[in-house]
């Protein structure tokens, strides 16, 4: 079943709730699909909905060719018969039952069988020895690996995962999304994750979605969605912390005028461009002499943290707003450099490193 | 103390077998009764929720004496109800057992009710919605995993349900009677030997009554105690 498996999942789901109106399309034949956005923007009630634990108004949900929900042909199967795996943001363990009645919960057949499958799967994510413990006596790392185990026992066809990592702190956060990857590595079917993290969806997913008040706004695959966003909103929920409006002044010049300054294209302006975004990271100090598509600017702020420092600085534009303080993220061998050199006079710009947005 | 060993020899014990008798029956029914309307009660909107709620309270705030009214009302063997259990299953409540754990179950079910209602709506969703996806079926979700996650407030439920029901009163005695050895409850007996000016009887039974109240709360604050250790103190 590895590696031929056909992937192909299609959800169409339309619903409102009040003033909330949910209208997502997601149509993806990726392994590790991911779903970006801020809390309150659908992205969970997007996964329930795949689920059937929650109420659809109209819409279609196909894995590969089984039908899950038709709202025209009045199909609507039952959480129990979706054969879709569901992680929940608190794992959702029974409190009352131990960690092996726990995977257990969920299968069918004989009770010796199932034992026997459920304490390899135990072992397989290194939870042998656990298998009576209650879950309350478990770390939430340990309760992270049951919630699993308790879904791959069960083979579903695809397994949502909803903010799987929120509930842990720092550092094991960062063990366990490594772990995840590793214990997904051979699971043939497709896995959704949906998080407001950039970071753990930028590791995670093939294939990524960027949600917000329930519509997609952009979709494509992971490493191109960062490095070209199109739209503000996306290039702002990838990181993205500084925005210039824009005038085109002809076909390779444009003005950021927020930042008071022109900007030398080597490539043609796209006609709908209206903004543009420059990653905090990218900015190169230029020392002495000024080049093309530089920002002369007063510092304001700077913040101190273990790896990297933070300038907050103001451009060189005269009538000034707060939240136009550019944000300079330096660090390794460029803090090194700004520290024995001094600060730079200008910030350059690279072209590549320039977000055209609309 | 000789006087009440004297007492305990000489006394009719029955009214204490009809009592726990009908406290164990009326329990059991308000148990699965009681899970089965807190059940139907949380799926509800809140209107009907609110209304639901009064009517399946009712029993437990009016005067057991006004409860009693009703049954009388309902059972009578003077009215169509009453009359048809009589003549289709020769079935008689007033006056009879049936009518002690009628009253009783009447009485009590609202604390089986109330406390299984609070009890579920403490339960967190997701882990239904996890027996859900994880294809289990509703009664295997309802009885292994939202019954026992519910249990402390389940099993003080019972209990009080228990003491409630074995000590019931009005509604008894308007419905069943206090029939020697039939339906003569404790309480019941209680009231008349006061009646006729027997206080060392009524003494010896007013401290039954106590012991097994006393050991009805225990046994809830021994269920729910484990909880109890992890609350902090104000």
């Amino acid at each position: 079943m590895v590696g031929t498996a056909v992937k192909k999942l299609y959800a169409d789901i339309h619903r409102e709730i009040g003033n909330f109106e949910l209208n997502i399309t997601i149509e993806s034949e990726a392994s590790r699909i991911g779903i970006l956005g801020a809390s309150g923007s659908g992205k969970s009630m997007t996964l329930r909905s795949i689920a059937g634990i929650e109420e659809v108004d109209s819409g279609l949900i196909r894995i590969n060719d089984r039908v899950l929900f038709d709202s025209d042909k009045r199909i609507n199967l039952k959480p129990q018969k979706r054969n879709v795996g569901y992680m929940f943001q608190n794992y959702a363990l029974f409190p009352t039952m131990t960690v092996l009645k726990n995977v257990m919960a969920g299968m069918k057949g004989s009770a010796d069988d199932n034992r026997i499958k459920a304490m390899e799967m135990l072992k397989r994510f290194r939870l042998d020895g656990y298998e009576d413990r209650l879950p309350g006596e478990l770390s939430g790392g340990q309760q992270q690996r049951v919630a699993l185990a308790r879904i791959m026992v069960t083979e579903p066809e695809l397994i949502l995962l909803d903010e799987p990592f929120s509930a842990l702190d720092g550092y094991l956060r960062d063990r366990m999304q490594v772990e995840m990857l590793e214990m997904l590595k051979d699971y043939p079917g497709q896995v959704i994750m949906v998080s407001h993290s950039r970071d753990e969806l930028y590791r995670f997913s093939e294939e990524l979605f960027v949600v917000r008040k329930g519509e997609i706004l952009r979709h494509g695959e992971t490493k191109a969605v960062f490095s070209d966003p199109v739209k503000i909103e996306v290039a702002k929920m990838t990181g993205c912390k500084n925005f210039s409006d824009v005038k085109i002044l002809n076909e390779r010049t444009i003005e950021a005028t927020d930042w008071g300054i022109t900007i030398e294209l080597e490539n043609k302006v796209p006609e709908w461009l209206g903004h543009i975004g420059y990653r905090a990271h990218y900015f190169e100090p230029v020392w002495g002499e000024r080049e093309e598509n530089c920002i002369r600017f007063d510092l304001v702020r700077v913040d101190d943290l273990p790896f990297e420092k933070n300038y907050y600085i103001k451009p060189e534009k005269t009538e000034f707003r707060e939240d136009d303080l550019l944000c300079w993220f330096v660090q390794g061998e460029e803090q090194k450099r700004v520290e024995q050199k001094g600060l730079p006079d200008y910030l350059k710009l690279t072209e590549d490193n320039i977000l055209l947005l609309e | 103390m000789s006087t009440f060993t004297q007492l305990a020899g000489s006394l009719d014990w029955s009214p204490l077998w009809i009592s726990l008798k009908t406290g164990v029956v009326a329990t059991i029914i308000s148990f699965f009764l009681g899970l089965w309307a807190a059940r139907k009660v949380i799926k509800k909107d809140y209107r009907t929720k609110s209304i639901l709620d009064g009517i399946l309270t009712l029993p437990m705030v009016l005067p057991p004496t006004v409860a009693g009214f009703f049954l009388l009302l309902i059972f009578s063997r003077r009215r169509a109800f009453g009359i048809f259990l009589n003549d289709t299953f020769n079935i008689q409540v007033v006056h009879t057992w049936l009518g002690c754990i009628i009253a009783a179950t009447v009485i009590a079910f609202p604390l089986m009710y109330r406390n299984a209602r609070a009890a579920f709506e403490q339960i967190d969703a997701n882990l239904v919605y996890a027996g859900r996806t994880l294809g289990m079926s509703e009664l295997a979700i309802f009885w292994r995993i939202v019954v026992p996650t519910a249990g402390p407030g389940i099993a003080s439920g019972t209990i009080l349900t228990f003491a409630r029901a074995m000590g019931e009163y009005g509604a008894t005695s308007m419905l069943a009677g206090n029939i020697p050895g039939k339906t003569g409850t404790v309480s019941q007996r209680i009231a008349m030997v006061i009646q006729d000016g027997d206080y060392m009887t009524a003494g010896f039974w007013v401290v039954i009554v106590l012991l097994i109240t006393f050991f009805a709360v225990f046994l809830i604050n021994i269920i729910t105690g484990k909880h109890m250790k992890n609350v902090r103190k104000w």
